[in-house]
């Protein structure tokens, strides 16, 4: 009863087939205010499946997905496609591979969906971009296109390009999988920063100890259900079962 | 005397060069819009639709322009004979026969052929663009159709320039073709003088005008595909 802490995500028994392929068996998590969730779990585990159906990417079976209270499917039963527009706007999802707009400069990118979608003046779209890109340690790349950027600096205008729309919640698919160790460095520091700035984020990652340092609480999944959930030490460090003690062998020696 | 008949027949030949030239950007102002209709029809999830726009094409690529300018031109007056032989009288058809000219029916054949084949290359350059940027256009909350005008189609542009190209300089060297319906067109003109004069010069005045015409189209293609190269 004392829990005064609002709900962003809140994920029950949600299922998804491709064809005869279950790849997500039945998984319910929430995610609070500011808390930080990370998703680990082998390749084909269903985690990025995850953050495609709260980015309404790919349509569930069944289940329910609700974001800040606001339901986006009821045991499988999607709301009306004109509420569906405002849902999608409480969560911004950082890709894999950026999939920044090539024929846009780093500006642009940051600035195109606030101007059509949320409908900003040009002058203030600018300004929260030119802060976002100030804070990503790229305003000197505004005029750039994205082709002149190494793989972090496209992956930090994208991030930057998604918080220009203020989400409730940030989602992360793998956003260090397409970079060399180098670069992943940098992109790390700056979620880390994001979650010192208490901003509620789900992230899917291979980075174990990353995962680890940043989270709230972890899940680790395999074969399309949560093998094990909880404090991010306690899951990592001493895996209660087996499966994910043999998952994080590589990682722990 | 002779002098003067060969002025004659380089202004006879200007004239010709302006109705090559008028067939030429008609066909592609009418063709290039034309086109994306096309090409979304094709695409279309609608399997009626998609299979109609489908034959379409195969229609229209797979027979020779020369037979679809003969059709289009002289179809509605076989189509008022026929109507007269089985009896009936439409004074619609009676008016648009009357009406009917040689140089619209050869914008209309042309544009039409033509949006067939830019058509499938605008299909082809839509489908080429990764679905990661519709993703990352549906999570930035952009609507389908922002998603297609800001995002895909300009990328689109790029991609398809070079093909445009090809087809374009096809296109001025097909104007040729409408002599066919009796469009007093360039090439036309040369052959009328050619065998007025007994000589060669007007099919070599002609020959030099395609080929100074595709140089520009040339020309103007590669500096368009300059302006683009700005991403990549």
């Amino acid at each position: 009863m004392e829990n005064t802490e609002q709900e962003i995500i809140s994920i029950k028994n949600l299922r998804k087939s491709f064809g005869n392929t279950e790849i997500i068996k039945g998984i319910s998590f929430s995610v609070y205010k500011g808390e930080v969730l990370g998703i680990i779990g082998p390749s084909g585990s269903g985690k990025s499946t995850i953050l495609r159906c709260i980015s309404q990417l790919e349509t569930v079976t069944d289940g329910s997905i609700s974001i800040c209270g606001q339901p986006l499917v009821t045991d499988g039963v999607y709301v009306p496609k004109n509420q569906r527009h405002d849902i999608v706007l409480k969560s911004g999802l950082v890709f894999q591979n950026f999939n920044l707009f090539p024929h846009y400069s780093v500006l642009k990118n940051v600035t195109a969906a606030q101007i059509a979608v949320l409908k900003k003046s040009p002058e203030e779209a600018r300004q929260t971009a030119m802060e976002l890109l100030e804070r990503m340690g790229l305003a000197n790349k505004a005029d750039n296109y994205p082709c002149e950027l190494s793989g972090g600096q496209q992956q930090r205008v994208s991030i930057a390009r998604a918080l220009a729309l203020k989400p409730e919640v940030l989602l992360f698919d793998e956003p260090t999988s397409a970079l060399d160790p180098e670069l992943t460095g940098e992109i790390l520091a700056v979620i880390k920063e994001l979650a010192e700035e208490k901003m509620t984020m789900v992230v899917v990652t291979h980075e174990m100890a990353f995962a680890r340092d940043i989270s709230s609480e972890v899940i680790f999944m395999d074969g399309g259900v949560i093998i094990e959930q909880g404090n991010p030490v306690e899951v990592i460090n001493n895996p209660r079962t087996e499966r994910t003690k043999a998952f994080l062998a590589r990682f722990n020696n | 005397m002779d002098f003067d008949k060969y002025i004659k027949m380089l202004k006879a030949m200007l004239d010709g060069s302006v109705v090559s030239l008028e067939i030429f950007f008609l066909t592609l102002l009418f063709a290039i819009p034309l086109a994306l209709p096309i090409a979304m029809g094709r695409m279309s999830k609608n399997k009626l639709l998609a299979g109609s726009t489908n034959v379409f094409l195969l229609i229209i690529r797979g027979t020779p322009l020369m037979l679809q300018l003969l059709v289009v031109y002289f179809g509605p007056g076989l189509f008022v004979i026929w109507l007269k032989n089985m009896g009936y009288e439409i004074a619609f058809f009676n008016w648009l026969n009357s009406w009917w000219k040689r140089f619209p029916a050869a914008i209309i054949a042309l544009s039409i052929n033509y949006s067939a084949y830019f058509a499938e290359i605008y299909r082809g350059g839509i489908e080429s663009i990764p679905k990661g940027q519709y993703e990352a256009a549906k999570v930035l909350g952009f609507t389908p159709v922002q998603t297609f005008f800001k995002i895909v189609l300009p990328q689109v542009v790029k991609r398809i320039v070079p093909a445009m190209g090809n087809e374009v300089i096809t296109l001025v060297k097909d104007t040729a073709l409408v002599s066919i319906i009796g469009v007093a067109e360039l090439l036309m003109v040369a052959k009328e003088r050619q065998s007025e004069l007994f000589s060669f010069t007007p099919l070599f005045i002609a020959g030099v005008f395609y080929f100074i015409m595709n140089w520009g189209v040339s020309l103007a293609f590669a500096k368009l595909e300059k302006k683009l190269s700005y991403y990549h």
